[in-house]
């Protein structure tokens, strides 16, 4: 058929011609003089950094992740800050000094705040808003995820977990120095229970179900060595305070106190050398109360999403928040207001929730940022080549290992675990599998500073073989079945063939692999479902204890089902020791034994790898990657400019 | 034509709560929570924050508590995994896809139908063969690998196209051409298929006989009829564009409304999820209508048979 195609040609020809102008027009109308947006952001000053996601949110008291960490560092400012480039140093901050009362017996602190500090609207900062934001955090009804943080202060975590009847009787007899009697009580909520009492706990049971409880105390199921009296004492005591309508936050000792408006006391549950280091982190930021009463006077111990938002936020950091597009772009300009603002070196930070690691890279390859948050595994040879000077690998306080399920057979046995452990190549598998320079762990705490890492943990397969024969299975003979559980990353799968295959090499065992969907792998191995399981820890704070005290057995963290009361009574020991260098050497000790023991096979200590560009002076290597961004500085770099 | 429309209207209201149902229910066989994180919560913790969500209500209250908070305050309650309102989500994430989608509908029609029309008029001919061999492999080949592809070869070359990113207009080029070019394909295909049956009937022979110019045949007397099959299609592939989609919006960092589906249960965030299914769910109940109101339009039998009933 031969339709008049020249006419219609034509109109296509013409179709086409307008398509092509207005991409041509697009694409002029952005490009100027050939700068990259890298090298804008650099005359202005600005930071252009990659941080994987939308955050959950801006306010230090709800989040808990890395990500807002890295916004909330940039817009809030603790105690003490930072230092540039030394792991372990705390700079002044909001406080200009502080010191432990006894430097011999560190449970005391005192931290003299500065007078010129003040929020980003004029507001002074005194000691009362670092009470009011410990309060809020610890406020019950909030539900932070990170309230434990705060665990170190004197009465905060009896405050937190609403220990009513505790608080009421802790000091009186016959409960005195004798607070056992009461541990088969349901004081909190038990879910188990058929009675709707037991269901509350007898802390959080009202004025009208107290005063019923007391007409008949069978409503609640009391264990047998609870006499009379004592029951009498508890529903007594509970209904008095429950009529007075108390809060209990009047009923508490809380260790944080302000002397006077500049100077804050910190009393502890024990000695805390470190307890600088545990400031830095954002639960122990203050938050405007003044902003948050805006909503309600008693809206500021609840979620309220809006006063973080641009319009609405006051922060005390280097910066204030002056842009965010969902999923877009967070952007936060320098603050006018902050004591230090001459010294602050950037103009601004643009973060960028870039979710997908590949696209990172490739904008980053673009002159699209300064910073990558990460860079694949599979362009690190690449970037190596193209741009040496601009790829780091860093180690990171974090440790990834393979739980055991103890309380399942064979890893009842300590020495299966071990053969288990000994048998995994770990130099092979970061070679061939990872290919992201990790370093094999030697033990469970990476090293830092002055504790010394562990470093029995390692290949041996001749010796993983013995020791698996001394447990009863020769050449995994009578091994029964065991299962492998992950995550479904691809990552993840490919990691988890290589150690399969290493088991059944060196150890003659049939290891299956079972790969979950990231939730349902979670839910599986809190239930203690599983025979291995793949996972990780990163610490919150630079001290050992941050990877030591989750083992304990009734840690929320453990879920491998082991524990043991020599390990719980070092950790009890370092508590109570006040010298740092002889706590580092019990906690040394606490690690060795666990090791020993292994119930968690530790596989690799975290790096992070990533790419940054010339222009950004003053990002140095940290283990906690905690950047303080007020000594970054931006100078355009001339012997490097990516050009397209 | 009003009795039609709220006849489907209707029809669509009825989808949007069975969709609702069969959503909720889902979202509530999903494994695990939405407070189920890596670091162990306490579970008083946890009892605290379905409180705030009221996760702690029973099944059916629930159930009935999130129509009933759109209807009466236009809630479509808090997103648990980004802390701010599902519905003010959507109006941040969803004008970047209308944007993107729109873009990327333009895109597929004037490369999908010219393409179907040359290839009708030039039936069994290699430039026939050659665009349908392009669109068999425009269907068959995923976003995931052209959009990386433009990226590389083009993006890094063509100073002014950033690889990914979202900001200026120029933006929108990559990220709509990989979305479209899919729909530009199908589209194609769909237009030759009824440009030839439309070209093989006698009015057009008629008309040709009579001497109609060729072009005037095609635009005014063939195109008409050829593109119904096209634009039955467009109506909800449209909705599909604009509500976003997962992999463009990853690779090319774009803020639209796609990544939510996803996202939403991966962090089994049930408000995000029953709201962006609502919002699609509406979104293809609008289109499929405005689809056929368009066809009734342009073809004359369809309009006569809803007249007659």
């Amino acid at each position: 058929m031969t339709l008049g195609q020249s006419g219609f040609k034509i109109y296509l020809m013409r179709l086409l011609l307008i398509f092509l102008a207005t991409l041509a027009a697009l694409v002029m109308s952005s490009c100027d003089n050939n700068q990259t947006a890298v090298d804008k952001a650099t005359d202005e000053g600005i930071l252009i950094m990659g941080n994987t996601s939308e955050p959950k949110g801006l306010d230090p008291h709800i989040v808990s992740g890395v990500l807002e960490n890295n916004v909330i560092r940039a817009l809030f400012e603790g105690l003490v800050v930072e230092h540039p480039s030394k792991d372990g140093v705390a700079l002044p901050g909001m406080a200009e000094k502080w010191y432990p009362k006894n430097p011999d017996k560190p449970d005391e602190w005192i931290f003299e705040l500065r007078k010129d500090a003040q929020w980003s609207d004029g507001t002074p900062i005194t000691a009362e808003d670092f009470i009011f934001s410990f309060r809020r955090i610890l406020t019950p009804a909030l539900a932070s995820d990170y309230s434990f943080m705060l665990y170190y202060i004197r009465d905060a975590e009896p405050y937190h977990k609403s220990q009513r009847t505790y608080l009421l009787c802790r000091n009186i007899a016959p409960f005195k120095d004798n607070w056992e009697i009461l541990k088969e009580v349901d004081l909190g909520p038990n879910g188990e229970s058929e009675l709707d009492f037991n269901k509350k706990g007898i802390d959080h049971l009202n004025t009208k179900e107290l005063i019923e409880l007391k007409n008949n105390p069978s409503l609640f199921d009391w264990p047998n060595n609870i006499s009379d009296e004592i029951r009498t004492v508890i529903i007594n005591k509970n209904l008095e305070f429950a009529k007075s309508g108390k809060s209990l936050w009047e009923l508490i000792n809380f260790g944080a106190s302000a002397e006077d408006p500049h100077t804050l006391k910190v009393k502890l549950n024990s000695p805390i050398p470190f307890l600088p280091e545990i400031t830095k982190h954002y639960t122990w930021f203050p938050v405007p109360r003044h902003a948050l009463e805006k909503y309600g006077k008693e809206k500021v111990w609840e979620r309220i999403p809006e006063w973080t938002y641009p319009e609405n936020i006051i922060t005390n950091g280097a910066f204030i928040l002056s842009s965010w597009k969902f999923n877009e772009h967070i952007e936060v300009k320098r603050n006018p207001k902050y004591w230090d603002a001459g010294n602050v070196g950037i103009n601004g930070i643009r973060y960028l929730p870039i979710s997908n690691l590949y696209t990172e890279d490739r904008m980053y390859f673009d002159g699209q940022m300064h910073l990558t948050y990460s860079l694949a595994p599979e362009l690190i040879k690449y970037s190596r080549e193209r741009y040496p000077n601009e790829v780091r690998n860093e180690l990171y306080l974090g440790t990834y290992f393979i739980r055991t399920n103890v309380t399942r057979k064979p890893f009842t046995d300590p020495r299966v675990r071990i053969a288990f452990s000994k048998a995994m190549n770990q130099e092979a598998l970061i070679e061939n599998v990872l290919k992201g320079g990790q370093k094999p762990a030697g033990g469970l705490v990476p090293p830092f500073g002055e504790y010394k890492a562990n470093d029995s943990v390692g290949f041996d397969p001749e010796g993983a073989r013995k020791l698996l024969a001394e447990a009863g299975f020769p050449g995994g003979e009578g091994l029964p079945d065991i299962e492998f559980l992950t995550t479904d990353k691809e990552t993840a799968k490919a990691m988890a063939e290589a150690l399969q295959a290493m088991w059944k090499q060196n150890l003659g065992a049939n290891v299956k692999i079972k790969q979950m969907e990231w939730t349902s792998y979670i839910t599986t191995m809190f239930e203690k479902n599983y025979d291995l399981a793949a996972g990780g820890w990163i610490g919150d704070y630079l001290d050992p204890l941050t990877f030591l005290d989750m083992w304990m057995k009734d840690g929320g963290n453990n879920r491998t089902g082991w524990h043991s009361p020599e390990f719980e009574a070092l950790l009890k020991k370092a508590a109570d020791t006040g010298n740092p260098e002889a706590r580092y050497r019990i906690l040394e000790e606490a690690e060795s034994l666990f090791l020993s023991e292994r119930p968690i096979l530790p596989l690799y200590w975290y790096t992070r790898n990533y790419l940054i560009h010339q222009d950004l002076k003053g990002w140095n290597p940290l283990i906690l990657d905690n950047h303080p961004y007020k000594f970054l500085k931006l100078e355009r770099n001339q012997n490097n400019r990516s050009e397209k | 034509m009003l009795r039609f429309i709220i006849n489907r209207l209707l029809q669509g209201l009825l989808v949007l709560f069975a969709l609702y149902t069969i959503t909720f229910f889902l979202a509530k066989a999903m494994p695990g929570e939405p407070f189920t994180t890596e670091k162990n919560i306490s579970e008083e913790a946890k009892a605290y924050q379905r409180a705030i969500y009221g996760l702690d209500k029973s099944l059916f209250e629930q159930y009935l508590r999130y129509p009933i908070n759109i209807l009466t305050k236009g809630s479509f309650a808090l997103s648990t995994s980004k802390g701010r309102p599902v519905e003010d989500i959507i109006a941040q994430s969803f004008p970047n896809s209308l944007i993107l989608g729109l873009s990327a509908l333009g895109i597929a029609i004037c490369i999908g139908v010219p393409l179907g029309v040359i290839s009708a008029i030039r039936k069994n001919s290699w430039v026939d063969w050659g665009a349908m061999s392009i669109a068999m492999i425009g269907i068959c080949v995923p976003a995931f690998t052209v959009g990386p592809l433009l990226q590389i070869y083009i993006a890094s070359h063509l100073p002014g196209l950033k690889v990914a990113g979202w900001g200026s207009p120029a933006d929108i080029i990559l990220p709509a051409l990989t979305l479209g070019l899919t729909t530009a394909a199908y589209l194609a295909r769909l237009t030759r298929g009824g440009m030839l049956e439309i070209l093989s009937q006698d009015f057009i022979r008629t008309a040709k006989a009579k001497g109609v110019p060729s072009n005037k045949l095609i635009t005014k007397h063939a195109l008409r009829g050829g593109l119904l099959p096209a634009i039955a299609f467009i109506g909800p592939s449209f909705a599909a564009l604009i509500s976003g989609s997962f992999i463009v919006e990853t690779i090319f960092q774009v803020p639209g409304m796609g990544q939510h589906f996803v996202n939403a249960v991966i962090a089994r965030d049930e408000f995000l999820l029953l709201g962006v299914a609502l919002f699609f769910g509406f979104l293809i109940v609008i289109m499929n209508l405005a689809a056929d109101i368009l066809t009734g339009i342009m073809d004359p039998r369809v309009r006569l048979g809803s007249n007659q009933k």
